[in-house]
């Protein structure tokens, strides 16, 4: 049963391609980066999506893009829209929406921190807002490696062992199933 | 008043006040010639060491430390979950004579809640270091002893021993109250045996402890030692 | 007989620029004076601080600082398989860990295609809203105790402590349960549980009654609480404010309501709201919201079924891919819009899983705005009044 969904969720995998118990009101769609404001204030003002529930990005290295995602509800409809718009890595910069919601502000400063992504003029957004003291790469980027970084600054204690399962599990438990799924 | 027999005294006084008048005039504070704002955060003081009453003078201030263990009332992570039902009615910590107090002036036990991120090392050290001897160190959780569940975490330090001295790690996550009560326990019987020498400890490896904590602290902007 | 002048204190208050709403001062001037209410203090909810300027007893200007409790959560969860995620993924709301593994479970089922039982169903709700009881008990005591009544922490927070005796028999954990997980709940009720239960229950009921006596008809907390940190109603979507800080002012939202999840479309219950928008007012609705959740409680231990399976059987967990997609889920907790926004790509790892705070809007932005003119001492209470909790903000 179970491969049957995982079928059929592979071929609608475009924006909504989830199956089970998905309420109705989630839509994503996908905006040019120079129409995304013009985009998000027509839903704000025109179509009542008024809310903004979060704003947030997320990268992908391979294609060399940062995909970000505005999410408004609208609360007589009740639907929530995932706006996504992709910008590329280098140089990463949005312009910004602090003035339709003025707590966008605080998300473009998390943004900018986290990622390295630029939001020219809005209010803050180079204060630092989590980290203290961090000099490094901005640590949401796929290329930071969190790992190295806590063993090389943190004086890990000696004698930790780890016995990962899955590598066990693939060698004597299920060797036919491994690789495959 | 000059007096004949007093003579003798009188110019004694007079060479010492021309001493005291010398001395003041070389001796200059370290902070000298800094700018308004940094002779603020300037100490150069270095802590130094208390050594313990002998014998039975010692024993008796120790049973009376372990009797009044005053904590400091800071939540440093997720270990203040489990503080709030040890401060009330069900397992209540005051009948221990544990009290909760607001500054680290008036408490005795810094209890470290769980994990510390880099941020709040740094405020952990500086109440550590303006609570007044002797003090204890109570670490709370897995994440005190090996980094816990952010063992690979960026932002949150593995061992708190290299940064302050631990006298009692209390392991789960969360430990229970009773457990935290255990070790409450434990650490008064430490007391008691006069083992808890944390804050001589402290001094005395003082810039092994400084250079780990600049090591992880990069915002350094107060005085070294904040007493 | 000569005139006195009519001193006003506020004659020294600088003035306010009318573009950002924020005071126009000179720290140079030596009439201010900035306070740190900071991360050691007994007035703070969790480990954040406010930097306060002040102009006698009154604050101009508030600016929050958070980042005390950030332990990169989204970064661990990326170095992670699905199943290790679900451990980690409790502790992120410290004070209320199962609605994070409520929506971590349910965004992976549906991101997998998996189907979860009825009767997991029931037991996901009974689990939330017990976890929204023991949340508000808790916040009442901090609430009263902001104010300077502290026997009422004292009571609320050991009938808290039952729920999570309660919480202990039926997942081995007092405070981070792990009990959901994707594919159902980790077992069935215990015997008896129900009976437990609705002991538990009755005595919290008494209690409620107690606290409601001795907070909100009392002189001391009306005259501190009424008028503090007022949210009007057109701030409300402006700050992106949600849960009971919205409801204090009258507007009917509610998501369980809105967008019923799990089996809230089967119990019968009324959106509880205030018009104020004040401190006293956002008490109210989480009184009433505490005995709605006692009330849902014993709907749902009556209608629950009680046979059938309780967990789906997942393929080989530390083999799962789960397909490509991206989904938002939502739950209403005890602050607010909780939701969970998490994008797979066909590996064994997330992509990406964002937590999406109630308090990262109320604690920063509306906490900068509300603070100002309000006295030092009320800082703590109109903080709790807003009821952030500041894990979820730096997650």
């Amino acid at each position: 049963m179970a491969t049957e969904r995982q079928e059929r969720t592979m071929q609608e995998v475009n924006d909504s391609g989830l199956v089970g118990d998905r309420p109705a009101g989630l839509k994503f769609v996908h905006v040019e980066a120079d129409q995304a404001v013009a985009y998000i204030t027509r839903l704000r003002d025109v179509q009542g999506y008024t809310h903004l529930v979060f704003f947030t990005a997320i990268d992908y290295i391979e294609d060399s893009l940062f995909r970000l995602t505005y999410m408004v509800h609208n609360y007589d409809s009740r639907q929530d829209m995932g706006v996504q718009v992709d910008i590329p890595r280098q140089g990463a910069s949005m312009e910004s929406i602090h003035h339709l919601w003025p707590h966008a502000a605080t998300y473009q400063r998390e943004l900018k921190e986290m990622f390295g992504i630029d939001f020219p003029g809005s209010p803050g957004v180079d204060d630092s807002f989590i980290l203290e003291g961090w000099t490094g790469i901005s640590p949401m980027r796929r290329e930071f490696d969190t790992r190295q970084y806590s063993e090389q600054t943190y004086f890990p204690r000696p004698g930790r062992v780890t016995h990962d399962t899955a590598a066990y599990m693939k060698e004597n438990l299920y060797p036919s199933e491994a690789e495959t799924w | 008043m000059k007096e004949s027999n007093m003579d003798g005294l009188q110019s004694t006084a007079t060479e010492t006040e021309q001493q005291l008048e010398d001395m003041a005039k070389e001796m200059r504070l370290a902070n000298d010639g800094l700018s308004e704002q940094d002779k603020g955060y300037f100490c150069d003081v270095r802590p130094h060491r208390v050594e313990p009453y002998k014998g039975i003078m010692e024993s008796f201030a120790n049973w009376a430390r372990s009797q009044s263990l005053w904590i400091l009332g800071f939540g440093t992570g997720c270990g203040a979950i489990e503080l709030r039902p040890l401060m009330t009615s069900r397992f209540d910590m005051y009948r221990y004579g544990i009290q909760a107090r607001p500054t680290p002036r008036q408490s005795c036990v810094f209890i470290i809640g769980g994990y510390a991120s880099v941020k709040t090392l740094k405020r952990i050290v500086r109440s550590y270091e303006q609570m007044q001897g002797p003090k204890f160190v109570l670490g709370l959780g897995s994440c005190t002893v090996n980094g816990g569940m952010y063992w690979d975490s960026y932002n949150t330090i593995n061992r708190i021993d290299q940064y302050i001295p631990v006298d009692v790690y209390i392991a789960g996550c969360m430990p229970r109250p009773e457990a935290l009560l255990g070790g409450f326990i434990k650490l008064k019987q430490m007391i008691r045996e006069g083992k808890c020498e944390g804050m001589n400890k402290y001094i005395d490896d003082f810039d092994w402890y400084k250079a780990n904590q600049k090591q992880i602290i990069h915002d350094w902007n107060m005085p070294d030692y904040n007493w | 007989m000569v005139e006195m002048a009519k001193y006003d204190p506020r004659d020294k208050f600088p003035p306010v620029d009318a573009g950002s709403g924020k005071s126009v001062y000179n720290l140079h001037s030596g009439k201010y004076m900035k306070v740190w209410q900071g991360p050691q203090h007994p007035g703070i909810t969790g480990n954040m601080s406010l930097e306060l300027t002040v102009c006698g007893d009154e604050i101009i200007d508030c600016k929050t600082h958070v980042g005390y409790l950030h332990r990169g959560f989204e970064k661990l969860m990326e170095r992670r398989r699905y199943i290790q995620c679900f451990p980690l993924v409790c502790r992120i709301c410290v004070p209320e860990p199962d609605f994070n593994e409520y929506l971590f479970a349910e965004g992976v089922e549906e991101l997998a295609g998996i189907e979860v039982p009825e009767k997991a169903r029931w037991y996901r709700a009974l689990t939330l809203e017990m976890a929204r009881l023991a949340s508000f008990m808790m916040w009442i005591g901090g609430q009263a105790a902001a104010f300077g009544m502290g026997t009422i922490g004292q009571w609320t927070v050991t009938m808290r402590d039952y729920v999570l005796d309660l919480f202990e028999e039926l997942s081995g954990g007092r405070i981070y349960h792990m009990y959901i997980i994707p594919g159902g709940v980790r077992a069935d009720l215990p015997i008896g549980f129900a009976l437990r239960v609705e002991q538990t229950l009755e005595q919290i009921g008494k209690v409620l009654d107690d606290v409601e006596l001795a907070l909100m008809h009392n002189a001391v907390f009306k005259k501190r609480a009424l008028g503090l940190g007022v949210i009007t109603p057109s701030m409300v979507d402006e700050y992106g404010i949600t849960g009971p800080n919205a409801r204090g002012s009258g507007i009917r939202r509610d998501i369980r309501k809105d967008n019923p999840y799990l089996v809230y479309d089967q119990l019968e219950f009324s959106i509880v709201t205030e018009t104020g928008g004040d401190a006293y007012a956002r008490t109210w609705v989480r009184l009433r919201e505490t005995r709605q959740s006692i009330d849902l409680i014993r709907q749902m231990l009556e209608k629950m079924p009680t046979s059938g399976p309780f967990f789906q059987k997942l393929p080989n967990v530390l083999h799962w891919k789960i397909p490509a997609g991206q989904t938002y889920r939502k739950a209403e907790c005890t602050r607010g819009e909780y939701g969970f926004f998490m994008v797979s790509d066909g590996t064994e790892l997330p992509r990406r899983i964002y937590v999406r705070g109630p308090s990262y809007t109320h604690a920063v932005t509306l906490m900068e705005k509300l603070a100002v003119n309000v006295n030092i001492a009320d800082t703590a209470g109109l903080m709790v009044s807003l009821h952030t909790y500041p894990p979820e903000i730096e997650r």
